[in-house]
């Protein structure tokens, strides 16, 4: 394995585990599309960022599209609860018009924004050791992005570590959650607000339509195999980091894309936790099926 | 001005390309789309306009040409499965529909972009174009283009018109539509089947990410407007074409605007101002609704209290300072400023130097209020049992909303009482 190899791997896990920490928890609330509809949003997040601050400085961009992130979650919030339009419907206008506004802002200034969509959907994995970091006096310190997503993966480990019990009552039960005094709103933001983080970290990477995979893809198939949200956390985790090293390999035999083949090594994995999954898998409830329909 | 003149004239055959090509393809999404939102598989659009890039690549690399009727059957097929596949994960397992369109979409469209760039990289030099199907290029759009839109509008609004029927059971109750022998499944797929072909051809003008918004975004509108399923979708259908030539105008007067996404945009915000605007439905509308009562609770409120502050002298006619009502009942002061105000202009109060004072109409309009709460406290205790020093509460709150109707029934039901559980007289009707 050469260094090159190790670092776009390295990415990839370090993208999987933090997209896949946070999916178990969108999953279990239903919500795996708002995680989808986030990703695309932050794009005129991203958009407005690079205009103010002159480039592509990290730390306005994951601002800029934090900030639109939750804006987006709180427009889904509104337009269903206050204006009455049905949950998925209004997903699905708020994303949309975001992501028009987005790309509408790019051709605008287009001469200023070094910006285009195919580099928001599916990113560029393979550029990330071309990235490096550099001190002054000239030291190495590897890519730039690595330590980026690592810091993320920080943040949220402590966050979920910390907030474990807050986060799993308010996905699990809020009513209980309410009645023992947990704002539902508070961590409803919160988490959406690590989403926004997430996806704008690991978008100029791997882009947005990977995000969305390792978000809905490694949680699925985690969910298939246990019942134990713990468990679920670290099988996900683990699911992620198979897929983006199984899928580096796979993109570099077809000659492709990093991001694309990721996702593939992703549905693969779900279509075996589907099929073979000892207590939820197809076969083994057809198994439990089989008595009644007999008898 | 100028501008518009020639855009409406059409003279030059790429604006006028562009210009029905969008138009077409806007209202017949549209059209589609209003099933798709009532059957709540609002975002199952956006997981077919995903999984179209598979099949495009597939349909590329086995026949190796650019054929545009090939790469349509090949994105039909992908599209078609990605539904499949999304039905048979919620059947069969525990995950949940959401989950199952975000994992199907965003798998599927990984498959795309390795297939694509794969392609890209292999060198074959015919591939530049397949990513049109990406990112859509209305600007694009050529004759050709036109007659396969202009075909594919024609068999979805005939569908809809035929099965027009049929499409409204299954979409509003799926249960009784059984009952009645229909097809269900076989309508569903074909539903499900106008839908992927309504993604299919309109993806190649906006693009991936917002071909959903031409399937949702009018539809969601239309819906805030009637509650007619023939009107919604008329309603639907005329606000995406507008919004598709107004895209096409958009990028006409200045070239660089894309069309696709200014179309979205246009008609995001439509969609936003008919969840603000409409009548009866719309935001405002309901805000003005819940305003209105609340001000005429108040002042009911207000007439009640002078009318027990009279109750108590037993002299109605007499004149009580702000101060006297608040001790009586708590209001907020700004509140039953505007109320005695409204009262005052409906000659329902009267001012003097001493205060306020109950006029005749009023003293009427308050012993109606209080005859009711006195009822409703009667009816709480005689028949539902409730404590007599419970029932209040629940009277303050129905008083204002029982209509002379339900009194009527109420009093025939307590066989005309005089008075309430606390023994206080009810007041009779004037």
């Amino acid at each position: 394995m050469n260094i090159d190899a190790f670092w776009i791997i390295l990415t990839g896990a370090l993208v999987a585990i933090c997209c896949s920490l946070l999916g178990c928890f969108l999953i279990l609330r239903r919500m795996a599309m708002v995680g989808d509809a986030i990703s695309h949003a932050v794009l005129p997040g991203i958009v407005l960022a690079f205009l103010f601050s002159g480039s592509r400085e990290v730390w306005t961009m994951l601002i800029g599209a934090a900030l639109l992130g939750v804006a987006c979650t709180f427009l889904i919030e509104f337009f269903h609860k206050k204006a009455n339009v049905s949950a998925d419907a209004s997903i699905g206008v708020t994303f949309t018009w975001l992501f028009a506004l987005g790309i509408i802002l790019i051709s605008v200034f287009a001469g200023k924004v070094d910006l285009d969509q195919d580099c928001v959907l599916y990113g560029e994995i393979a550029y990330v050791p071309l990235d490096l970091w550099l001190t002054q006096s000239g030291l190495n310190l590897g890519p730039r992005t690595v330590w980026i997503l690592g810091g993320v993966l920080v943040v949220l480990l402590l966050f979920i570590s910390l907030f474990y019990k807050q986060l799993y009552l308010t996905s699990f039960d809020p009513a209980f959650a309410a009645a023992i005094g947990l704002s539902t709103t508070l961590w409803y933001y919160l988490l959406m607000g690590a989403v926004s983080l997430t996806t704008v970290a690991a978008f100029e990477s791997v882009g947005a339509i990977l995000v969305v995979a390792l978000m809905v893809g490694p949680p699925a198939t985690a969910y298939l195999l246990t019942d134990d949200l713990k468990k679920m956390l670290l099988l996900s985790a683990v699911a992620g980091i198979i897929a983006s090293a199984a899928g580096y390999y796979l993109a570099l035999w077809l000659n492709g894309s990093v991001a694309g083949a990721i996702s593939a090594v992703i549905g693969i994995e779900f279509l075996l936790a589907f099929v073979f999954s000892p207590s939820h898998g197809l076969l083994s409830r057809r198994r439990q099926l089989m008595p009644v329909a007999n008898g | 001005m100028n501008t518009l003149w020639e855009f409406l004239s059409m003279s030059d055959a790429n604006v006028r390309f562009v210009t029905i090509g969008s138009i077409l393809l806007a209202a017949s999404s549209a059209v589609v789309g209003c099933f798709t939102v009532l059957r709540k598989r609002a975002l199952v659009g956006d997981a077919v306009a995903h999984a179209v890039l598979p099949g495009v690549c597939l349909a590329f690399m086995l026949t190796g040409e650019k054929n545009p009727l090939v790469l349509l059957l090949g994105s039909f097929l992908t599209g078609w499965l990605s539904l499949v596949i999304i039905d048979a994960i919620t059947a069969h397992s525990r995950i949940k529909e959401d989950t199952a369109i975000g994992l199907v979409l965003s798998v599927f469209f990984g498959i795309g972009i390795l297939l694509l760039t794969a392609i890209q990289h292999s060198g074959n030099e015919k591939q530049s174009g397949l990513d049109k199907f990406l990112f859509g290029s209305a600007a694009a759009l050529v004759g050709q283009d036109l007659i396969t839109f202009g075909a594919v509008a024609v068999l979805l609004l005939l569908s809809v018109l035929l099965l027009y029927k049929e499409f409204k059971l299954i979409s509003f109750d799926m249960a009784y539509a059984r009952t009645i022998g229909l097809p269900v499944r076989g309508l569903e797929l074909l539903l499900t089947t106008l839908t992927v072909l309504a993604v299919v051809v309109g993806i190649q003008s906006v693009g991936v990410v917002l071909m959903s918004a031409m399937l949702i975004t009018p539809a969601a509108a239309a819906r805030f407007w009637t509650d007619r399923l023939g009107v919604m979708i008329f309603i639907a259908a005329a606000m995406s074409a507008f919004c598709g030539a107004a895209g096409a105008y958009v990028s006409f007067t200045a070239p660089a605007m894309p069309t696709g996404p200014w179309i979205v945009m246009l008609l995001s915000l439509l969609a936003i101002f008919s969840f603000i605007m409409a009548p009866k439905k719309g935001l405002l509308a309901r805000y003005l609704l819940q305003r209105r009562l609340r001000n005429q609770m108040t002042r009911e409120n207000i007439l009640k209290t002078l009318f027990l502050l009279g109750e108590t002298k037993e002299e109605f006619g007499h004149s009580y300072s702000r101060q006297q009502i608040m001790e009586r009942r708590k209001l907020p002061l700004l509140r039953m400023q505007g109320g005695l105000k409204a009262l005052c202009r409906q000659n329902l109060v009267k001012k003097d130097s001493a205060g306020w004072a109950l006029t005749d109409a009023g003293r009427k309009e308050a012993q109606r209020v209080v005859r009711l709460h006195r009822l409703w406290e009667l009816y709480l205790t005689q028949y539902l049992q409730v404590a007599s020093d419970h029932v209040h509460e629940d009277a303050e709150s129905i008083e204002h909303v029982l209509t002379p109707e339900l009194e009527k029934r109420l009093e025939e039901l307590l066989n005309y009482p005089t008075t309430d559980p606390h023994q206080t007289i009810i007041p009779q009707q004037p």
